[in-house]
C-alpha cells in the first residue's frame, strides 16, 4: 500500500490544509466587523513542509518528555497594510483575494489527486 | 452557548444570523428616525449590536474563530428638543423630544451590514460546492 500512499499523500495533505485555511479566512471574514480582532492565516509552505517532512522517531528517555513530531500547524497573524482604527486587521478585499485563491489552489490539488486516482486504476486495470 | 466550530458551516451561521441582528437593530432605528414624545427620559434611543469574535479554544491556537453579538446597547444620546405646541404629545411648554437617530450613519450602517452578510453567504456557497466536488473524488 506503500505505493498509493507516496501517490496521494501530498494532494491530500494539500486538501487538508487548504481547508483549514479556507475555515480561517472564513472566520477571519466573519470577524470583518468585530473591533479588536485580529486576522489569523497559515503559511501553506510551512504547513506542507512539516506534512511531508520524514517523521525521526525521537528517543524518550522520560515518560514527560513531549513528542515533538506532532502535526500542530503554526497559526499566525496578518500584518495589516492598513491597520482599521478600531484595532481590527481584517481587511475585506486581501481576505477575498486570498480566499479565492485558496479555493482555486484547493480544486487544482483536487483534479490532479483525481487524476492520479484515475491513472492508478488504469494501470490497476490495465485496458 | 457555543460548543465548538468544527466547520465553515459553523462559522458562517454564526456571523449571518449575527449581521442579521445588526440589520433588524438599523431597521429598528429607521424606523424609529423620527419618533417625539414629550419626555426626554422616555425618547427612543438608537440601537447599537457589540460584537465579539468566539474563538474555538481559549488559547486562539487553531485560530479558527466567529462573531456572536455580545449585547444590544441603547446609546446614550440626548434626544433633540423641538418647540412644537401643537403636537398633542408635546409638553406644558410646548416641547416634545425627538428621537437622536442619525439616518446618514444608520444607511451607511446598512450597507455595511448587508455586504458582510453577502461576503459570508458567498464564503459559505463556496466551500458547500468545492464539498461537494470532493465527495465525486475517483469518479
Amino acid at each position: 500500500m506503500q505505493v498509493f500512499k507516496n501517490a496521494l499523500q501530498l494532494y491530500s495533505d494539500s486538501l487538508g490544509i487548504r481547508e483549514q485555511r479556507s475555515k480561517l479566512i472564513a472566520g477571519n471574514i466573519a470577524n470583518a466587523s468585530t473591533p479588536q480582532f485580529k486576522a489569523r492565516d497559515i503559511s501553506f509552505k510551512d504547513a506542507i513542509d512539516r506534512a511531508t517532512e520524514e517523521q525521526k522517531p525521537v528517543l524518550k528517555t522520560h515518560s514527560k518528555h513531549f513528542d515533538i513530531n506532532d502535526e500542530h500547524i503554526e497559526v499566525g497573524y496578518r500584518q495589516p497594510v492598513q491597520a482599521a482604527e478600531d484595532g481590527n486587521t481584517v481587511e475585506m478585499p486581501v481576505e477575498q483575494i486570498q480566499f479565492s485563491e485558496n479555493v482555486t489552489r484547493y480544486q487544482i490539488s483536487l483534479s490532479l489527486l483525481n487524476k492520479k486516482i484515475n491513472g492508478l486504476m488504469t494501470a490497476i486495470k490495465g485496458e | 452557548m457555543i460548543d465548538q466550530i468544527k466547520n465553515v458551516f459553523d462559522i458562517a451561521a454564526r456571523s449571518l444570523s449575527a449581521q442579521q441582528v445588526r440589520l433588524n437593530t438599523i431597521a429598528s432605528n429607521i424606523a424609529n428616525a423620527h419618533t417625539k414624545v414629550g419626555d426626554p427620559a422616555k425618547a427612543y434611543r438608537p440601537l447599537k449590536p457589540v460584537f465579539e469574535a468566539v474563538m474555538n479554544d481559549e488559547q486562539g491556537q487553531d485560530g479558527l474563530a466567529t462573531v456572536a453579538i455580545s449585547e444590544v446597547v441603547a446609546l446614550n444620546r440626548a434626544p433633540t428638543k423641538i418647540y412644537e405646541p401643537s403636537n398633542p404629545a408635546a409638553d406644558k411648554d410646548g416641547f416634545v423630544y425627538e428621537s437622536p437617530v442619525d439616518q446618514e450613519e444608520e444607511l451607511v450602517e446598512m450597507l455595511d451590514a448587508s455586504r458582510a452578510y453577502q461576503n459570508n453567504l458567498e464564503v459559505l456557497s463556496t466551500m458547500r460546492s468545492l464539498m461537494v466536488r470532493t465527495i465525486d473524488i475517483g469518479k
